[in-house]
């Protein structure tokens, strides 16, 4: 029963990284039906300069949560940028374009960081210090939940909280509701559809950095490739909830998690990656548009 | 035309050349070793150290009135690691009259040139071959190396960790790889091997996934005492500090793959403690020191790779055929398994399977963060 628990938790822990992540594919597919394959990219850029911040000011003399706080404020605004500044480069450009033309820019786009981010950086692994403060209540219940899991979990879901409220509630929420639902109407009724295009892909990024910053911490080792592998699982899960729907990646990286850990803990590490697709595919047998996904006809 | 004629000139230069190496061959009366590796092509450099570390033993030899009266005249063949070449050099070197041949480099070509030498009854000495088949399968009894085959690493490990460590549960981890899986199959085998300790559990791990504490905690609830890791050092570095985090004490003994000053730059804290195999510490062996020292000042270039292996192989066999007083087969097939000689590597001898004893490898531990050698 114990080992139960630690791989639902452990399962929980990897799912909600690739929910944080798959938001950003899914956001970005909901409003312009399109991949952003660079996306992994942004989410390895954020888990970086949180790195580069966090040794400035370990440097300075700061430390423990100060560190983890500006750290991640900086990441996530650099990421934003980073978001942005690829859907101004790579995908506005291509938006008259047919579908296949965004597609291969994406990927493009996708080689490119990952390339500068070596060059610039470093093509070797870097340590990445355990940012996750060291609270004492925890120490308490670390016999139920290793503390930073609790901390993963906790930060993912208080994010997603505040995503769904910011959807529901919010103006912003509202015109990007109605930019997924009709982009046309949308843009008859006033609503700035470059503006909410924009904002979608920051507020995919800052979610993705939040993600890289939390897996980097909890893993402890970052290098320019660390975005492919989460940016292929997170796309699954963003398929698997259902591709466009928001509660649906949460649901698909959840699931996906899960279905990893428990595969390892009661079958096989060796078939780790065989169990997430597999699962894709069974739900894409029965169910083709995921779990919660919108019927396209 | 002009590019025509000069590649008619540098065909017939090169026919001079080869018809002016082959009637030196029949020339004097020499002792003839062969050297058969990559000289051309991708691998090229694993193979060229091996040339210069012979010309260098030929060139001293010699000057010294060479052996048993003989002087050593090397006849170098290039098969870029094909085998399919490989069999036509060592061909070549039979019709020769070879009385030893230092090579080949790649355990492929060494495989397909063996047999053609074990017929004509030629000693071979591979300084870099490192498939272990080549001489466990007894198959070979002309074969030597002077470096250690791949599973003497896990044997190395596995009986560290049953004598030294006296482990009872070990669980084998593997990143899938053919180097990782390699290591961790042949350290299962020795482990199982012994009565006392038991592998309670063997997965492989994918390399450059987002997290691995399913697989760590599996490790806990296998109850195992020690973790016997095959791979390289990121995942490596990621397992420890996420065993580290969960207050596992369970011991992390790794290979070559991990034994490197990257592991401990990343993983920190959790690397403390951490055992590794790794080739044997050369560089404070005043025979290498000399043996670079020499390479340097011929060529003014720092030598590559095998070069230390090569040197000792050449020396192996120069030694032997002094010992033996004879370059008959039986004779210096024994020298080399009686007579030992300092080499760049240590003294080393041959076992009966013709692996070098005294090559190899060396437990390393963390300690204050660097790895230190265990003696």
């Amino acid at each position: 029963m114990n080992y139960f628990w630690d791989l639902f938790l452990g399962g929980l822990t990897r799912g909600s990284i690739y929910a944080l992540i798959a938001l950003g594919y899914t956001m970005v597919y909901g409003i312009l039906q399109l991949i952003n394959f660079a996306h992994g990219e942004i989410y390895m850029i954020g888990a970086f300069t949180a790195l580069i911040v966090a040794s400035m000011l370990t440097m300075q003399g700061l430390t423990g949560l100060s560190v983890l706080i500006l750290a991640t404020i900086v990441a996530v605004l650099y990421a934003a940028a980073y978001g942005f500044t690829v859907e101004k480069i790579a995908y506005k450009p291509l938006r008259q374009a047919s579908r296949l033309s965004p597609l291969i820019s994406a990927i493009g786009m996708s080689i490119f960081l990952q390339n500068y981010v070596m060059l610039a950086q470093t093509s070797d692994f870097l340590p990445f210090p355990n940012l996750l403060p060291q609270l004492n209540f925890l120490d308490s219940i670390s016999s139920v939940i290793a503390p930073s899991d609790f901390i993963i979990i906790a930060t993912s879901t208080a994010v997603m909280i505040a995503l769904t409220v910011l959807l529901k509630f919010t103006k912003m929420g509202k015109a990007m509701r109605a930019t997924a639902q009709d982009q046309t109407m949308a843009m008859l009724t006033g609503v700035n559809v470059n503006r909410v295009i924009s904002r979608t892909f920051i507020i995919g990024s800052a979610l993705a950095a939040v993600g890289g910053i939390l897996i980097a911490s909890h893993v402890g080792r970052i290098n320019f490739y660390i975005g492919f592998n989460a940016g292929i699982k997170a796309f699954t899960a963003a398929v698997l909830g259902g591709i466009g729907s928001v509660p649906g990646a949460v649901l698909g990286g959840l699931v996906l998690g899960l279905a990893e850990s428990f595969g390892t803990g009661y079958i096989s590490s060796d078939y780790e990656s065989v169990f997430a697709f597999a699962l894709l595919i069974l739900i894409l047998i029965f169910k083709p548009d995921g779990i919660l996904g919108r019927s396209s006809q | 035309m002009k590019n025509n004629l000069l590649f008619r000139w540098t065909l017939i230069s090169i026919f001079l050349l080869t018809f002016g190496t082959t009637s030196i061959i029949q020339a004097a009366d020499t002792i003839k070793i062969g050297i058969a590796g990559a000289h051309t092509g991708d691998l090229a450099s694993y193979g060229l150290p091996t040339v210069k570390a012979a010309e260098l033993i030929a060139k001293t030899v010699n000057a010294k009135g060479g052996i048993l009266g003989k002087k050593i005249q090397l006849l170098v063949e290039d098969e870029a690691c094909k085998p399919e070449l490989a069999t036509n050099v060592a061909t070549k070197l039979v019709s020769a009259k070879a009385n030893a041949v230092i090579g080949h480099i790649c355990s492929g070509a060494t495989k397909a040139a063996l047999r053609t030498y074990k017929d004509a009854g030629i000693i071979v000495i591979s300084p870099s071959a490192t498939s272990p088949e080549l001489s466990l399968s007894g198959q070979y009894p002309n074969f030597h190396r002077t470096i250690a085959p791949d599973d003497t690493q896990a044997r190395l490990v596995a009986d560290f960790a049953l004598n030294t460590l006296k482990l009872k549960k070990i669980a084998v981890i593997h990143d899938k790889g053919d180097y990782g899986k390699g290591f961790a199959e042949y350290a299962k085998i020795y482990l199982e091997e012994s009565k006392d300790a038991k592998v309670v559990l063997y997965e492989g791990i994918t390399p450059g996934a987002v997290d691995y504490s399913a697989i760590v905690q599996k490790i806990k609830y296998s109850g195992a005492d020690a973790i016997v890791y095959g791979g390289y050092h990121p995942e490596a570095a990621s397992v420890v500090q996420l065993m580290r985090k969960r207050n596992m004490k369970t011991i992390f003994i790794s290979d070559d793959g991990v034994k490197d000053q990257m592991f401990i730059k990343v993983a920190a804290a959790a690397a403390e403690g951490v055992y590794a195999s790794g080739p044997k510490d050369t560089t404070k062996n005043p025979l290498a020191i000399a043996a670079i020292a020499e390479h340097t000042k011929a060529y003014g270039i720092e030598p590559g790779s095998f070069y230390l292996n090569a040197y000792s192989a050449m020396l192996a066999i120069v030694n032997a055929i002094d010992k033996a007083k004879s370059t008959e087969y039986k004779a210096v097939h024994k020298a080399l398994r009686t007579h030992s000689i300092d080499t760049p590597l240590g003294k080393i001898k041959f076992n009966d399977r013709g692996d070098a004893i005294g090559v190899g490898f060396s437990m390393y531990q963390v300690r204050k963060g660097v790895y230190v050698e265990l003696k």
